[in-house]
């Protein structure tokens, strides 16, 4: 379903400011006991079990660097068995045409080219960058801060139990330096 | 009669001396602002010593495009190759360039994996110093081909002629090689950089800085679920790196030992090679690192700790190096080949002798003052140090690369090689080449990685996280 205007404006979510990891990572945890779950935490530093407090489960990077890992070393040693066997066979000195232990260093550069190549491509795709817009840009502190030197805690409007007013006292409580709405 | 003057307005830097990863007092806000600021300040406030050296750097770098223009215009005879000795300084710089870039990697890769906090603040810088070196080391086998508008007849291509290379060669294996290495550590360096652009972004006053920054940080936003991501991503490529390194030189090494020549066909060279590579690196990041952090004051977050270890880890290298060249004369000895025994005793006494001994010198002799503490502590002399070993690593690529071709096998097909001014200019310009953009970078990127240097202050202390309301700083010094 294509966006309208409607959509475009309107809550995306309540925000709040902590002054330490420390209370962002319990308010995550507080706010996840309460019920919310479609939240997410911004820290200008990763920070230990976070991810998880915002409810991130499935980390597929791991999996996807495997998987084109092991394509690159297929296709590393086929593509030299290929050339080597099939397309242009070339007797020198009388070695097989397949002598593979030639074709290990090949086939290692091309397992780790395609696995870097993919751990970069996949944790951007997964994250859904490059992304030229995000309604969390819209809070002024966010702006000045997230990538500096303050801890954020976001509680979407898609959440089920979202209420502007309800999630706004819900996060006053939790010690944040200030809350804000966030808009679209 | 001293007068209040600006310098002593300016805060003192103090370096915390050889204990500490950063100078005490630090927090998010105040890490930010000094590494950010290298960057953000204006133009005016660039210090003066940063401009003479690009200067410097520029006019070396113009070797490059003379002696560049002057080959692509004649041919590879402009240069002091010679039948026997095919290889002269462009196999020579091409393999001492690679070797500088993989100090860096293991900075970063190795050295994360280990899970050594003293990395941190110099792994960006050593990163870019890979990346450039890298390229000046790619220029030269290109440069070397005789005709070299076809390089892409390396590579594995359907092409009219239905023609593909050779994979049982090291040379082709050495294509991939330098081609993996290279676009990884560049990815490997924009992906560190990511979560600092963003904050660059944040930080910039001019629309133009905020606009730049912004499209290179790709809306980075600092989510949870995003970190996640990319900190396993970040550890798979450091393990990743980390074999890849140590592939690349060794297939470097491979170019040489798989041939039959004395003084080459030998399998010492792989380990060697990387541990030289290592060595050479390390000593081209104190060369870097010296004059940066005084250059932009960045004292106190480049500390003696991170010279000392480098120091430390020179000493470590250079054994191992040595070790090899114990081995070379042994096995040559051992072996009773009289081609290898000959070898080794035409290094030593031949007519490259001097170059021999003064490698010996230079990577061997010398460097063994840097088990004294306060010699590896005292910067001068680190430095000092430093570029010796950047001058022996070179000189051992020279005596491998020269005296094996020179005098090999059957007396009648011996040689000299003697450079040309336009080898001279080739690898003085690349040096140039290489200056030019790692003085560039200091400046214009974040040459310190933020994020993981507020990483080290939470592990330092926990609660160190604001900038109003700071927790009583230390006196520096204390």
């Amino acid at each position: 379903m294509s966006e309208t205007f409607a959509d475009r404006h309107g809550t995306y979510g309540v925000m709040a400011q902590f002054q330490t990891p420390e209370q962002l990572l319990a308010a995550a945890n507080r706010a996840y006991a309460a019920g919310y779950r479609n939240m997410d935490a911004y820290t200008p530093l990763p920070i230990d079990g976070l991810a998880e407090a915002v409810g991130f489960r499935r980390n597929w990077v791991a999996p996807i660097v495997l998987f084109f890992g092991l394509c690159g070393a297929a296709g590393g040693f086929g593509l030299l068995w290929w050339i080597s066997v099939i397309a242009y066979p070339h007797n020198v000195a009388g070695r097989p045409f397949n002598s593979w232990p030639a074709y290990i260093p090949i086939t290692f550069e091309c397992t780790v080219l395609l696995a870097a190549l993919s751990a970069v491509i996949g944790m951007l795709a997964l994250n859904k960058l490059p992304q030229p817009y995000h309604p969390v840009f819209n809070v002024d502190s966010f702006c000045k801060r997230a990538s500096i030197d303050r801890f954020f805690l976001c509680i979407e409007a898609s959440d089920p139990k979202f209420d502007v007013t309800r999630t706004k006292a819900f996060l006053e409580q939790l010690n944040p330096e200030e809350v804000a709405e966030v808009e679209k | 009669m001293p007068s209040l003057n600006t310098e002593e307005l300016e805060p003192r830097v103090i370096d915390p001396g050889p204990d500490k990863i950063i100078a005490p007092g630090y927090n998010n806000t105040t890490v930010t602002d000094k590494i950010a600021n290298v960057v953000l300040n204006p133009i005016e406030t660039t210090p003066k010593q940063w401009w003479i050296s690009l200067l410097l750097a520029f006019i070396a770098m113009q070797g490059l495009l003379a002696g560049a223009t002057w080959l692509f215009y004649k041919g590879v005879g402009v240069w002091g190759i010679v039948i026997p000795v095919a290889w002269g300084f462009a196999i020579v710089n091409f393999v001492w360039w690679i070797g500088i870039g993989h100090a860096g990697t293991l900075i970063s890769a190795i050295l994360l994996l280990l899970k050594q906090d003293w990395r941190t603040s110099i792994n960006r810088f050593s990163e870019a110093m890979t990346l450039f070196a890298v390229a000046q080391a790619g220029m030269f086998p290109i440069l070397h081909l005789g005709r070299p508008w076809l390089p892409y007849w390396l590579l594995p291509y359907p092409n009219s002629m239905w023609l593909w290379p050779n994979p049982r060669s090291p040379l082709i294996w050495d294509v991939f090689a330098v081609s993996t290495y290279l676009t990884v550590s560049l990815i490997f360096w924009f992906i560190g950089l990511v979560p600092d652009l963003a904050t660059m972004r944040d930080r910039a006053r001019k629309e133009w800085q905020k606009l730049t920054f912004g499209a290179l940080a790709m809306g980075w936003r600092g989510s949870a679920k995003h970190w996640a991501r990319y900190q396993m991503a970040y550890l798979l490529l450091g393990g990743l790196a980390t074999p890849l390194v140590v592939s690349v030189h060794t297939v470097v090494s491979f170019d040489f030992a798989i041939s039959l020549l004395p003084g080459w066909h030998t399998t010492i060279f792989p380990p060697y090679f990387v541990a030289g590579a290592i060595y050479s690196g390390f000593a081209m990041v104190v060369t870097l690192a010296i004059p940066a952090r005084k250059w932009f004051h960045l004292e106190d977050i480049i500390t003696m700790r991170h010279l000392d270890c480098m120091g430390k880890l020179m000493i470590g290298t250079g054994l191992i190096v040595a070790y090899g060249y114990m081995m070379e004369a042994f096995m040559s000895w051992y072996s009773g080949n009289p081609h290898e025994m000959f070898m080794y005793y035409n290094r030593a006494t031949g007519p490259y002798a001097f170059f021999f001994w003064m490698l010996i010198l230079c990577n061997i002799a010398i460097p063994q003052w840097l088990w004294v503490t306060r010699i590896r502590q005292n910067i001068t002399m680190l430095f000092i140090i430093s570029l010796v070993v950047n001058v022996g690593m070179w000189l051992e690529r020279f005596i491998i690369v020269i005296t094996s071709l020179a005098r090999d096998f059957v007396p009648s097909s011996w040689g000299m090689y003697y450079p040309t001014q336009w080898d001279w200019a080739v690898y003085v310009g690349t040096l140039g080449f290489f200056l030019v953009l790692m003085i560039l970078f200091v400046r214009t990127l974040p040459s310190i990685s933020i994020f993981e240097v507020r990483e080290v202050l939470h592990h330092l202390a926990p609660n160190i996280s604001d900038g109003d309301n700071p927790v009583p700083a230390p006196v520096h010094g204390d």
